[in-house]
C-alpha cells in the first residue's frame, strides 16, 4: 500500500492519570473515508485533536506523508494545517455572530478572496446544506441539528484537502443525517478530500467507508475494511457492534449478526441429520441504485428490503439479518430447498407488484427524493444441513443468484 | 528536640513562601509573554475592523457611565473641598484643586476601575465562553491566530478608550466642581476656571494619560489573560470556572490599578 497521509506512531497521550492513548498506531490513507468508532469517551475526539495540532502527544510520532509533524518548519506546519479542517462535536458556532458570518469566517479571515467571492462560497455552501433562510439568525435561533450542518458548511467553505469529522451527524433527523453521510461519500468522490469520521451512526456510517478503525482501550483493536471487520472474530468487536447494532436492527426486525449466528447454532442445535434448513441470500442491485440515488438512499432500499423479507418470512419461522450493505441473508429451518424455492417466487411476485413500489415511496420519504428509480433485487438459494457453516451456505447462495423482482418507474409520470 | 521542631518550621515556612513566590513570578512571565505577543500582533492586517468594534464596546458603551461616575465625583470634590478650603480662606483656588485631583489621580483611577467593571468582565466572561466551548480551538483549526483575532484588538481598544474616556472624566468632573462649587455654594466662576488655567500644566496632564495608558494594558491584559487560560483552571471547571475567573480578574484588576498608580505616581512625582 502507498505511503500513509497521515500515520500514528505508538502515540501516548496522558490527562493527569488517565492514559487515553496507549501507543495507538494506525495509518489513514489519501482519498479514502476512514472511520473511526469506539465507545463514548475512549479518545476517538482526543486522537482527531492530535491530526489538527490541538493536542501533542506525550510520546509517540505523528506523520504526514512519512514526515513527522513535530520536526516541522513553520512553513510546513503552516501548508499542512491549512489542507486540514475540523468539524467539532459540539459545533463550536461563535455565538455572536451570525450563519452567514460563521460560515465566511475562515474565509475572511484566512484568504484574501473578495468580499463577492466570500459571499458567492458562502451562499453555495449554504444552499447545499439546506441553510439559505437561516443566514441572519444567529446560532442560538437554530436547532441542534441546524447548527450541526452551519458547522459541517464552515468546515467544507475552504474546500479542505483533509477534513476532520467529529460526530456530525448527532442531533440529525434521518433525512438530514443520510443527506450528511451521502454529502460526505459525494463530495470526497467530486473533490478527492480524504475524510476522517467519528461516528456512532452503525453502520450506515460503514458503508460510506473506505476503512474503519477501531479505538479501543486507548489503543486501535482493529483497522480494515467494513468486510473485514464483519467477517472478523473478535470478542471487542463483537461486543461493540452488537451493543450498537443489535437495537438498530431489532427495529427493522433483523437480527444482528451475532443473534443470527446463535439463532442459527440452536437451529441445528442436536445435529441431527434430518434437521435440514433453506438459506436464501437477497441482494439488491446496489450500485446503479446508488449513483441513481446516492449512497444513503440505496441503504434505505436495502433496510426496506430487510423489513419486508423479515414480514414475509418471519412467521414460517425465518430468521433475517444483514450480510452486507447490499445483502440479507435469510435462513428457513426445516423447509427444504424446493419448498423453499416456491416461496422465494410466492414473495418475489409479492415483492415485484406490491413491495417494490412501496420500497420506493417510503425510501423516497425516508430520504427525501421524490425521483424515479429502479430497483432489482437477485435471490441465491441453498439448502443446508448441520454441519454446514454460514459462510459456506453463503458462498453458495451467492453462486446461484438470478434477478426475482425488478420495479422501474416511469420517468414522465412516475408509473410503473 | 525543640530546635528540630523549629528548623522543621522554618523549612515548610520558607517553602511555601517559596513555592508561592514562584508561582507569582512564573504567572507575572507568562502575562508578560502574552502580552508581548498579543500587543506585537496588534499590527497584523485585518484588525482595523475588530478594534473599531472593540473601542465601541469597550470605549463608547463606558461612555454613560464614566461621565456619570465623573459628575458626581466632581460635585463631591467641589463640596468636599470648599467646605475643607474655607476654613483657611482659601476657596477661591477650589477650581485648581478639584482639576488636579481629577486629572492627576481620580480621573485615571476611577475611569479604569469603571472600565473594569463595565467592558473588564465582559472581556473575561465573553473569552472564557469562547474557550470552554471550544470556540478558541476552532480559531485555531480555521487558522485563524485565537491571540490576534480575540486578544490584541481587545488591547488596542483598551489603549485608545482609556485615555479618552479618561479626558471626558476629567472634563465632566471639572463641570461637577463647577456645578457644587460655583453654582450651589458660591464660588467665584471666573476664579474657579482661572486657578484651573494657572495651575494645571502640561505635566499634570501628561501625567494623567500615562496612567491611563498604564492602566489600559493592566485591565486589558489581565481580564483577556484570566478569560483565556479559564480552561486550567484546578479550582472549578465550565461555567463555574468562567464566573470565577471573571470575578478575579476585576479584583485583581482593580488591585493592580491602585498598586501601579502608587508606583507609576511616584515615578512621576
Amino acid at each position: 500500500m502507498d505511503t500513509p497521509l497521515i500515520e500514528f506512531r505508538d502515540v501516548t497521550k496522558r490527562f493527569d492519570e488517565k492514559i487515553v492513548l496507549d501507543r495507538a498506531s494506525l495509518a489513514i490513507y489519501e482519498n479514502q473515508i476512514t472511520t473511526i468508532i469506539g465507545k463514548s469517551g475512549s479518545g476517538k475526539s482526543v486522537l482527531l485533536k492530535h491530526i489538527i495540532g490541538l493536542l501533542s502527544p506525550d510520546e509517540g510520532d505523528i506523520l504526514f506523508r512519512g514526515k513527522p509533524v513535530n520536526k516541522m518548519k513553520r512553513s510546513e506546519w503552516d501548508r499542512y494545517r491549512s489542507k486540514i479542517s475540523y468539524m467539532f462535536q459540539n459545533n463550536a458556532l461563535f455565538d455572536s455572530m451570525s450563519v452567514f458570518e460563521n460560515i465566511a469566517l475562515p474565509l475572511r479571515q484566512t484568504t484574501d478572496l473578495s468580499k463577492k467571492k466570500i459571499e458567492s462560497k458562502v451562499m453555495s455552501r449554504s444552499e447545499q446544506m439546506d441553510l439559505s433562510d437561516a443566514l441572519n439568525k444567529y446560532p442560538a435561533e437554530l436547532s441542534g441539528g441546524m447548527q450541526k450542518r452551519v458547522a459541517l458548511a464552515r468546515a467544507l467553505v475552504t474546500d479542505p484537502a483533509i477534513v476532520l469529522f467529529d460526530e456530525p451527524t448527532t442531533g440529525q433527523d434521518p433525512i438530514r443525517k443520510n443527506i450528511i453521510l451521502s454529502m460526505v461519500a459525494h463530495y470526497r468522490k467530486q473533490f478527492g478530500f480524504t475524510a476522517i469520521l467519528i461516528s456512532h451512526d452503525i453502520p450506515d456510517v460503514f458503508f460510506i467507508s473506505d476503512r474503519i478503525l477501531l479505538l479501543w482501550e486507548g489503543k486501535i483493536a482493529f483497522h480494515g475494511t467494513y468486510e473485514e471487520l464483519s467477517h472478523l472474530k473478535h470478542p471487542m468487536i463483537d461486543e461493540f457492534l452488537q451493543s450498537i447494532e443489535g437495537l438498530r436492527d431489532e427495529l427493522t426486525g433483523l437480527l444482528s449478526k451475532e443473534l443470527f449466528r446463535s439463532r442459527y447454532s440452536q437451529t441445528l442445535g442436536g445435529g441431527s441429520a434430518d434437521n435440514v434448513i433453506t438459506a436464501i441470500l437477497f441482494r439488491v442491485h446496489f450500485e446503479r441504485l446508488s449513483e441513481a440515488l446516492g449512497h444513503q438512499a440505496a441503504i434505505e432500499v436495502v433496510k426496506a428490503l430487510g423489513e419486508y423479507v423479515h414480514k414475509y418470512f418471519g412467521p414460517l419461522g425465518g430468521f433475517s439479518a444483514r450480510h452486507s450493505r447490499e445483502k440479507v441473508f435469510t435462513i428457513l429451518p426445516r423447509i427444504g430447498a424446493k419448498e423453499a424455492g416456491l416461496l422465494m417466487l410466492e414473495m418475489a411476485e409479492g415483492l415485484q407488484s406490491n413491495a417494490l413500489p412501496e420500497i420506493q415511496a417510503s425510501a423516497g420519504r425516508r430520504i427525501g427524493v421524490e425521483a424515479c428509480f429502479e430497483i432489482s433485487v437477485s435471490a441465491g438459494i441453498t439448502e443446508g444441513g448441520p454441519d454446514d457453516d454460514i459462510e459456506l451456505l453463503i458462498e453458495r447462495a451467492e453462486e446461484n443468484q438470478k434477478i426475482i423482482a425488478r420495479y422501474q418507474c416511469d420517468k414522465e409520470d412516475g408509473s410503473q | 528536640m525543640e530546635s528540630a521542631t523549629r528548623n522543621i518550621s522554618f523549612r515548610i515556612y520558607f517553602d511555601t513562601l517559596g513555592a508561592g513566590t514562584m508561582k507569582v513570578i512564573d504567572r507575572l512571565g507568562a502575562v508578560a509573554i502574552f502580552f508581548a505577543f498579543a500587543f506585537l500582533k496588534i499590527f497584523r492586517r485585518r484588525q482595523m475592523g475588530e478594534i473599531i468594534q472593540q473601542v465601541f464596546y469597550i470605549g463608547a458603551k463606558s461612555s454613560n457611565i464614566v461621565m456619570l461616575v465623573a459628575l458626581f465625583t466632581g460635585m463631591v470634590l467641589g463640596l468636599q473641598l470648599f467646605y475643607t478650603l474655607i476654613k483657611f480662606g482659601s476657596e477661591g483656588v477650589l477650581g485648581s484643586v478639584v482639576a488636579l485631583t481629577l486629572i492627576r489621580e481620580l480621573g485615571p483611577v476611577l475611569t479604569a476601575i469603571m472600565i473594569t467593571a463595565r467592558a473588564g468582565s465582559a472581556m473575561t466572561a465573553e473569552i472564557g465562553v469562547l474557550r470552554i466551548s471550544e470556540q478558541i480551538d476552532a480559531l485555531y483549526t480555521m487558522r485563524i491566530d485565537p491571540l490576534r483575532f480575540l486578544i490584541s484588538p481587545r488591547i488596542a481598544a483598551s489603549l485608545i478608550s482609556f485615555p479618552l474616556l479618561t479626558a471626558f472624566f476629567d472634563l465632566v468632573g471639572i463641570v461637577g466642581g463647577y456645578l457644587t462649587g460655583v453654582l450651589l455654594l458660591g464660588v467665584n466662576g471666573g476664579a474657579y476656571f482661572y486657578r484651573i488655567h494657572s495651575y494645571v500644566d502640561m505635566t499634570d496632564i501628561r501625567g494623567g494619560f500615562i496612567k491611563s495608558f498604564v492602566f489600559a494594558v493592566i485591565v486589558s491584559v489581565t481580564c483577556c489573560y484570566m478569560g483565556y487560560f479559564t480552561h486550567l483552571r484546578t479550582d472549578a471547571y465550565g461555567a463555574k470556572s468562567v464566573s470565577l475567573s471573571t470575578t478575579s480578574a476585576v479584583v485583581a484588576s482593580c488591585i493592580m490599578i491602585l498598586v501601579s498608580d502608587y508606583v507609576v505616581t511616584s515615578f512621576l512625582m
